[in-house]
């Protein structure tokens, strides 16, 4: 395969686990909270994904158990923010380490296993296509992931719910007075939040690179965590984010096969150099990040 | 009926001791649970993190040595913490550190002078301080979050580190292992408490401690950083800048990390290697929680959880646990001890009636 065709076809599933995760952040700060633990999330479903693939073989229950860890993960976060009114930076911290180490400790036993990943799909007439037939050639959950954008998108700016969550994240104290359960809004935002890292982790976990080694997730969650702010809280921006990351990390691994001059750890360094220029740039335009920023994000609510 | 936190009109004195106490209590009986459901001796596990390292001359000066190191950067961090800055990359500014400080050693490595001790930590603090800097820089030229920049700092610090001892620093003689030369004895801290592993760095986590104490109590300096932080347009009315707490804070917390990365290439390790970083600028976030931001509480909470690491490595041995426990052990720590850190603001009260009453 040439090195284009290499990146259009690794691309959308390098993309895939920031996609979920970043979606799911998004989410969680639109209704105003901040979940710094994305990455122990990531990586705690990731660990209870491998597990069940590797116990079962069936991909479809591993992605529900990781779904299921990063919710209850996330909830532990919910109940600390939301019932304790505890500092937002802190307890996402706590409960983030307390994912990752959670995830070392349960995967201990299954360190440098692999399981099958997912096949990709034929789609008839469409991957035969010249160029772009190897983008289109891909593994059920990237399309999936594509549609759960699509349905947020259009939850977000045209339905009722979308802006309910929104007004919880601009104005808590009014939407409590209009009568709406800002707890409890914001309680099932973190946990869709948690569903979505735990998935995204399974992801990369069982179908991108379908192998456990402890620290895979490798600051994925906290690359998510800054997609959503280089995707100022739009879904769009968010999704070309994620696929400029994905084309990134491919270009990245055919760069390395084609031994370019650079030794690997530059490379490797360069998704995190990359995200901190595109943090730069986008934020540097402080008059239009006070307007997309969420204005309660990060600040307690207490009634 | 149902539950409520009601604000209380002063803070409860008593809750900022029963906290970090009953967070322990409910660590230890979660990891019982979580030890037995992984089929580990969950008794002998938890005498091994617990009680072991305190048996023994030898353990508990192990414990005070692995306490300097998450002293110092607690003490750097916290300063952050309490002016809502948030440096969340020591471990990157540690690394940077001991890297700085080993330039000498390995380009010297027959070395005598005198000198070279304190120059190396001279340049652990700088390179610590540098590494920190960007990420101020960064965040007050460009407004890009502190948070999110610190972190991806670590994360590159980490392969720089992988680089030197893959590359260029890897000792010719060390038969392939990621690792520097050995350091001469002209680059080693002088040992504090003879017969152990316990040299000067623990006096200067202590002394560190103290100026921070000092600082934060008495000097109005420590005052308007911490409103320079926490409410930046009162303190540009009064003079103070968001800008200089943000500079004050990373700095600080970078020269703290560096000095902590070179005193352990200095001290226990006396070379450059991977292990150097372990995790101790996470663990230091914390240790720096477990504290309440307070200097002398810190001095507490770093050794509580060095503790942990020592106890951690007796329980690799005696009850065959990972150390992602140690890991599991102390996030668990600072869950509760935030959960329980509402009751120093909050009183619990019951409500008999419907809740449509409260305004």
């Amino acid at each position: 395969m040439s090195g284009i065709a290499f990146i259009l076809a690794g691309t959308l599933a390098a993309a895939t686990p920031l996609l979920l995760a970043a979606l799911g952040e998004m989410v969680v700060e639109r209704s105003g909270v901040l979940n710094l633990g994305l990455e122990g999330m990531m990586a705690l479903g990731a660990a209870l994904g491998f597990i069940v693939v590797f116990l079962t073989g069936n991909h479809a229950l591993g992605f529900l158990v990781a779904g299921l860890g990063g919710a209850v993960l996330s909830l532990v976060f919910a109940s600390l923010v939301l019932g304790f009114v505890a500092n937002q930076v802190a307890a996402g911290l706590g409960v983030g380490l307390l994912g990752l180490g959670l995830s070392s400790l349960v995967g201990k036993a299954y360190e440098s296993r692999t399981v099958p990943g997912l096949p990709r799909l034929h789609l008839p007439g469409l991957s035969d296509l010249p160029l772009v037939g190897p983008l289109l050639t891909q593994d059920i959950v990237v399309w999936l992931s594509l549609v759960l954008a699509l349905g947020l998108w259009a939850v977000l700016a045209h339905s009722k719910a979308g802006l309910v969550v929104r007004a919880v994240g601009e104005n808590p104290h009014a939407a409590r007075a209009l009568g709406f359960p800002v707890i409890a809004i914001r309680c099932g935002a973190i946990a869709f939040g948690g569903t979505l890292a735990g998935l995204a982790g399974a992801y990369a976990s069982t179908v991108y690179t379908p192998l456990w080694a402890d620290g895979m997730i490798a600051g994925r969650g906290w690359i998510a965590l800054a997609l959503v702010v280089f995707g100022t809280w739009a879904t769009g921006r968010i999704v070309f984010g994620a696929l400029l990351f994905g084309a990134l990390s491919l270009g990245e691994l055919s760069a390395q096969a084609a031994g370019v001059g650079l030794p690997s750890q530059v490379l490797a360094s360069l998704p995190y150099a990359v995200t901190i220029l595109m943090l730069a740039v986008i934020s540097s335009d402080r008059r239009r990040m006070r307007r997309t920023a969420i204005a309660s994000l990060g600040q307690p609510f207490e009634p | 009926m149902r539950l409520a936190l009601i604000r209380r009109d002063t803070a409860a004195r008593g809750a900022m001791i029963a906290a970090p106490a009953v967070a322990l209590v409910l660590t230890i009986l979660c990891s019982l649970v979580l030890f037995a459901v992984l089929g580990k001796p969950a008794g002998t596990a938890l005498y091994a993190l617990l009680l072991e390292p305190f048996l023994s001359w030898y353990s508990f000066s192990e414990v005070l040595l692995k306490m300097a190191p998450l002293c110092l950067i607690a003490q750097g961090l916290a300063i952050g913490f309490r002016a809502n800055v948030f440096n969340i990359g020591a471990e990157g500014q540690l690394v940077i550190g001991a890297i700085a400080a080993s330039a000498l050693p390995v380009w010297y490595p027959d070395g005598t002078s005198a000198l070279m001790l304190p120059a190396m930590l001279l340049l652990g603090g700088l390179g610590g301080m540098a590494w920190g800097a960007i990420a101020a820089g960064f965040r007050t030229r460009f407004n890009a979050n502190e948070i999110l920049v610190t972190l991806m700092l670590a994360l590159i610090a980490a392969q720089v580190l992988n680089y030197l001892l893959l590359g260029p620093w890897k000792d010719p003689a060390g038969f392939n292992f990621p690792q520097s030369v050995l350091f001469p004895d002209a680059a080693l801290l002088p040992i504090l408490l003879p017969g152990t592993r316990v040299n000067v760095s623990l006096l200067l986590a202590l002394a560190a401690s103290g100026l921070a104490w000092v600082v934060m109590r008495h000097r109005f300096s420590g005052y308007q950083l911490l409103v320079g932080g926490m409410a930046p347009r009162a303190a540009a009315y009064a003079g103070f800048s968001e800008r200089r707490a943000i500079w004050i804070s990373l700095l600080v917390g970078g020269l703290a990390a560096g000095l902590a990365g070179a005193a352990e290439v200095a001290g226990p390790l006396g070379q450059l290697q991977r292990s150097v970083s372990t995790g101790y600028g996470y663990s230091a976030i914390i240790v720096a929680y477990l504290g309440g931001l307070n200097p002398l509480g810190i001095v507490l909470s770093s050794f509580l959880v060095s503790a942990l690491f020592i106890g951690g490595d007796n329980a690799m041995v005696s009850a065959g646990l990972p150390v992602a426990a140690v890991w599991v052990f102390q996030s668990l720590l600072l869950v509760f001890y935030l959960g329980g850190l509402a009751f120093l603001r909050y009183r619990l009260v019951v409500m008999h009636r419907p809740a449509q009453s409260v305004p």
